[in-house]
């Protein structure tokens, strides 16, 4: 009770202070010190970097049954994503930043995957959600792709068969540890992917 | 199903409109009725199912392929046809070999089928002569080999047990 007082009190003195402030009576020491409270100071790139962990939106694609939790995490209220500034579907790759794999890789799916992935701008990010997606899983035949790393680039695995919705959101906080851990670097600086562009020569380059 | 008189009964009708060699075996087993026929009258006793038999079958439930490794002739073609009114089934068997694996198709008659040969095209290999759009249709379509023959490699991955870890190339080696 006491420490809630407390805080109420320095609210208030806070905000008379940002009053007198704004009507000119703070003079320099003081000003000085109201300045000094209310600034926080850090690299462009990483305050680039945290408004891009706390945006992700990822791609409202399923493959498998994986996809039913997928959805109940990113869609649901229940789990929700929001807390940690992800919840923001988008059904279309071109306003994506984050593709999630939930569930089997076919290789008859496998080249639209490539497709979304290249239609998706950068930066942008690639979970593995569950066994199958990073490793064929129990699926070990004729039709899968035993893993989308072949064709893909993919910054968190997410064990699980299917993983319970908590892991999938502790994969997406690993992955925004990741993305503040390496400043303004693309996946082709991390995978040490140059070349691999898709365009032709001199098209577009400034 | 019909009972074993009922099925040599419809053999016998077989054979009496398309010849003797048309019907190759009959087998019921566990209360299903079998219909075992030559390939080249496979189009036409099911035509004669459908249209002219005195119990007629009007509708055709499933195609499914078969692969009989080590048997000859390798390749099986079952048609299970269904009868609403009697609520009768019957299932019509033909079997094809390897050097030759075709048969002619019965979409015309039977337009369920379109899907179920192209499967069977995609799975086994078993070219449907005369289908409207014989393409594959699990598999992708620059797809090299016949998944479900039992000679088709398993694909995947190897996987490591502990009697083969050190015979496998590993991800680290």
């Amino acid at each position: 009770m006491e420490v809630t007082r407390q805080r109420v009190d320095d609210l208030r003195v806070r905000q008379l202070r940002a009053q007198q402030m704004l009507k000119g009576d703070l003079t320099d020491a003081d000003l000085e010190e109201f300045v000094q409270e209310r600034l926080i100071f850090t690299k462009f790139e990483t305050a680039q970097n945290w408004a891009r962990k706390n945006c992700l939106f990822p791609l409202g694609f399923g493959l498998a049954c994986c996809a039913i939790e997928m959805i109940t995490v990113i869609g649901s209220p229940r789990n929700d994503l929001a807390r940690f500034g992800a919840e923001a579907i988008r059904f279309t790759p071109r306003q994506a930043d984050l593709l999630i794999l939930s569930g089997r890789v076919s290789i008859k799916m496998a080249p639209i995957i490539r497709r979304l992935y290249d239609q998706m701008l950068e930066p942008k990010w690639v979970i593995s959600m569950g066994a199958c997606a990073s490793s064929a899983g129990m699926f070990n035949n004729y039709s899968l792709v035993a893993g989308a790393d072949k064709f893909l680039p993919i910054d968190v695995y997410v064990p699980g068969c299917p993983p319970r919705p908590e892991a999938l959101i502790y994969g997406i906080m690993k992955l925004q540890d990741k993305i503040m851990g390496t400043p303004d670097e693309g996946w082709r600086e991390r995978y040490k992917a140059h070349g691999t562009e898709e365009r032709s020569e001199g098209a577009g380059v400034a | 199903m019909p009972d074993a008189t009922g099925l040599e009964l419809i053999a016998q009708r077989v054979r009496d409109r398309l010849g003797g060699e048309a019907v190759r075996d009959t087998v019921f087993f566990r209360g299903e009725a079998t219909l075992e026929v030559a390939p080249e009258a496979v189009r036409a006793t099911l035509a004669f199912l459908r249209d002219e038999d005195a119990e007629p079958w009007e509708s055709l439930m499933s195609v499914h392929g078969c692969d009989y490794l080590p048997d000859e002739p390798r390749f099986g073609v079952h048609y299970q046809l269904l009868s609403m009114e009697r609520t009768d089934r019957l299932n019509v068997k033909t079997r094809v070999g390897i050097e030759d694996p075709s048969l002619p198709t019965v979409v015309d008659m039977f337009p369920t089928a379109e899907y179920q040969e192209r499967e069977i095209y995609d799975m086994f290999g078993v070219v449907f002569d005369g289908h409207p759009d014989p393409r594959r249709i699990l598999m992708p379509e620059d797809y090299e080999g016949f998944p479900q023959r039992r000679d088709f490699p398993m694909g995947g991955e190897p996987v490591l047990y502990t009697f083969n870890e050190d015979s496998y190339p590993r991800w680290y080696d």
